[in-house]
């Protein structure tokens, strides 16, 4: 069985539904002949050819689109957009036209697209590549958003967003694509788009993270658990719709909840959770629930964005504080 | 049937590869000072360039993109501009930047990763743009400010802008080009045609056998320049910024060059170039052109270019040194990332401020 990073598992997804469904051509900037400035789909033009894997013009709003246009005729585009900063071009098209059509049409038309791009901070890179806006697609029905917080997950949800039958968004948290690798079977098995995974389980404090922030969220239960606190971590996975069901269950368990998101604070995600538990299980809960996130401002250059993103730390003391509430 | 429209595209050259005139020069090309001048900005920038792609390898500058080979661009364009002239640049903007008063030092700090980069100390650039990363946005901006010159019934001002050939794809190109068209903008905008866009061939770019032709539909003058001579470059921006100054309306300049580089250092051209594309290319390179021109000028002799190298590395150290001292020893503290965010900082993020301070160490 190949060991894979993230980046790799994902070109291996890739590479697999190429080969097994003819219909999945791959669109975007660099993706062929460079194979992608993060090598996502390095040689997948050579393998199959620069009809299926065709470098496009520069253009975001013209590469989501052409995606538009290809998928009612059957096709199975997967664009990719460089990073997640140089997506608003294409959002007139994405939010404007591609999360409506199956509504707008009352399902004779439907896109079985996927939107991927790379997205968040952590690599020191220049201004506009750092940023985590999921929540502007998170907030557009119709549309699902799924964020993958390993190279396991990489391969089978990005087999399940291809295979979904409506457009997903998929955002890969560029800051663990080397960092840790699995164990890989190329089996063409997809993980469930409607759920997200238990990782830790514990009974004092649930935590809720995804993507990057993941790797964050298990070393602070791993230095909780020496303080005597039990964590049970909580990959949301697919961030939109999400799975809410599997996080009011663990926050009936454990009375506490620690929300963790590399964005912004206002209007995310985290909030939205927040919102449900506020909603769902008030008498469970035995502290308020707390949220770890990026401040609200504008993604600081290299130089200050290690002060920026939610640390160890950061997320351990605000589990400590709810522990200390009750 | 009968014929509506039809248009041409001009192309200007003024100095062949060898460095000798292929036309009648303008005036500027026998004045020694000016052109010298032209040199030794294009000098500084290549050093400059070569320094920060150093010191990115040892770990003490982020993603930087250099100018290779593209020099005459950015530095005849701008030695065009006037101190009420706007400059509205792109991220491979450099030469620009220097050629209307940004200091090496800011260049370094904002791909160093400090934004105190784009905060240009010299009154020359108190009202340029900082560079646009996202591709395309500048040339609305540049017609935005075009539009307050116009509507104020400013004279003497126009606009300065610049985009590679491959962000000429974008939508915001031609919504830019249209208004600048029907408003009769005084703006001008110059293509570094370096043949790349990361990976992307210009011929994957575009089927129009010009990006020049691409002002036509816009009903704005278009021509071609070799982009590797400074003269021509300084001739067709000169022109078109007086031109715009006097209500004469936008020009499109596509500059043909060649990217003698990599993208950026996150980048490795041997993946997609063909390496005898590159020497060829090699051979018409703008630096090298413009000295034998001097040479046969008389305007320098050998020993002159040799110091003029020694007194732009000198000055580049000096620049860098500057840039250091400030990261070291002036470095920004961590709730500066709330002070610029609003005139001033609403209520809600005063305790994030405060965490921030408060976490300062980590
Ligand atoms: C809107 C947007 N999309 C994508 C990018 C990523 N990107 C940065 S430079 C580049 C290629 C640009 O090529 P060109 O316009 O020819 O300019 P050059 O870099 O060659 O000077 C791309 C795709 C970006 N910065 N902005
Ligand atoms: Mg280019």
């Amino acid at each position: 069985m190949p060991t894979l990073t993230l980046i790799e598992a994902v070109t291996l997804a890739l590479d697999h539904e190429m080969g097994r469904d003819k219909e999945v051509v791959i669109l975007g900037e660099d993706v062929g002949r460079n194979g992608g400035v993060f090598r996502a789909t390095d040689g997948l033009q050579d393998k199959y050819g620069d009809q299926r894997v065709l470098d496009t013009p520069l253009a975001e709003a013209m590469i989501a689109g052409l995606s538009i246009g290809m998928a009612t005729q059957g096709m199975k585009p997967v664009a990719e957009i460089q990073f997640m900063g140089f997506v608003f071009p294409a959002l007139n098209q994405i939010l404007g036209a591609a999360a409506r059509m199956r509504n707008r049409t009352r399902g004779r038309l439907h896109l079985p697209m996927v939107v991927r791009m790379p997205y968040g901070g952590g690599i020191h890179a220049p201004e506009h590549h750092s940023e985590s806006t999921e929540a502007i697609f998170a907030h557009t029905p119709g549309l699902r958003v799924v964020v993958p917080s390993n190279p396991s997950r990489a391969y089978g949800l990005l087999l399940a967003a291809i295979r979904d039958p409506d457009p997903v968004i998929f955002l890969e948290p560029k800051r663990i694509y080397r960092i840790v690798k699995h164990e890989i079977e190329d089996d063409g098995e997809a993980y469930p788009l409607d759920t997200c995974f238990v990782d830790r389980q514990g009974d004092d404090v649930t935590f809720v993270a995804w993507g990057a922030m993941m790797h964050e969220t298990l070393l602070a239960a791993e230095m909780l658990a020496k303080e005597g606190v039990s964590a049970e971590v909580i990959d949301l996975a697919t961030v939109a719709p999400y799975d809410v069901e599997t996080i009011i269950e663990s926050v009936e368990k454990t009375g506490r909840c620690v929300i963790v998101a590399e964005a912004v604070r206002t209007g995310g995600v985290a909030s939205d959770i927040a919102a449900e538990l506020a909603e769902r299980c008030l008498l469970s809960l035995i502290a308020p629930v707390g949220r770890v996130t990026g401040y609200d401002t504008i993604m600081p250059y290299a130089k200050l964005e290690g002060r920026y993103l939610p640390s160890v730390d950061r997320i351990a003391d605000e589990a400590r504080k709810v522990m200390a509430f009750s | 049937m009968q014929k509506l429209a039809s248009f041409e595209v001009n192309y200007l050259q003024y100095l062949d590869e060898g460095g000798k005139p292929a036309n009648d020069l303008p005036d500027f090309a026998d004045d020694h000072e000016v052109m010298v001048g032209l040199y030794r900005s294009m000098q500084l920038l290549r050093h400059l360039d070569a320094r920060a792609v150093a010191l990115q390898r040892v770990g003490r500058m982020r993603t930087y993109p250099a100018s290779e080979g593209q020099e005459a661009v950015g530095v005849g364009a701008s030695s065009c501009l006037s101190d009420r002239d706007v400059l509205v640049p792109y991220y491979r903007g450099t030469a620009m930047m220097l050629g209307h008063g940004v200091q090496p030092h800011e260049i370094l700090l904002y791909w160093g990763g400090d934004e105190r980069g784009s905060d240009y100390q010299n009154p020359l650039a108190k009202e340029d743009f900082p560079i646009a990363v996202p591709i395309a946005t500048q040339m609305l901006h540049a017609a935005g400010v075009a539009s307050a010159i116009k509507l104020r019934g400013q004279k003497d001002r126009a606009v300065l802008t610049e985009i590679g050939e491959g962000g000429t794809s974008e939508g915001e190109f031609y919504e830019a080009l249209n208004v600048a068209g029907v408003w009769n903008l005084p703006m001008v905008c110059v293509i570094n045609n370096n043949q790349w866009a990361i990976s992307v061939p210009s011929e994957m770019q575009t089927a129009a056998q010009t990006y020049a032709q691409k002002a036509v539909a816009a009903g704005i003058e278009g021509l071609q320049v070799d982009g590797n001579d400074v003269i021509a470059v300084k001739d067709a921006v000169g022109k078109a910024l007086d031109k715009a100054r006097n209500g004469g309306g936008a020009t499109l300049i596509e500059a043909v060059t060649y990217r003698l580089c990599d993208h950026t250092t996150a980048d490795d051209a041997s993946r997609y170039e063909d390496a005898k594309a590159r020497a060829e290319a090699e051979k018409k390179e703008p630096l090298g052109r413009l000295a034998k021109y001097l040479l046969n000028l008389g305007a320098v002799n050998e020993k002159q270019l040799d110091e003029f190298a020694v007194a732009a590395k000198a000055e580049v150290e000096k620049e860098v040194k500057i840039y250091f001292d400030i990261l070291e020893n002036k470095p920004q503290p961590p709730s500066a990332m709330f002070d610029y965010l609003y005139a001033e900082l609403p209520e809600r993020f005063r305790a994030q401020r405060d965490e921030v301070m408060r976490r300062g160490g980590e």
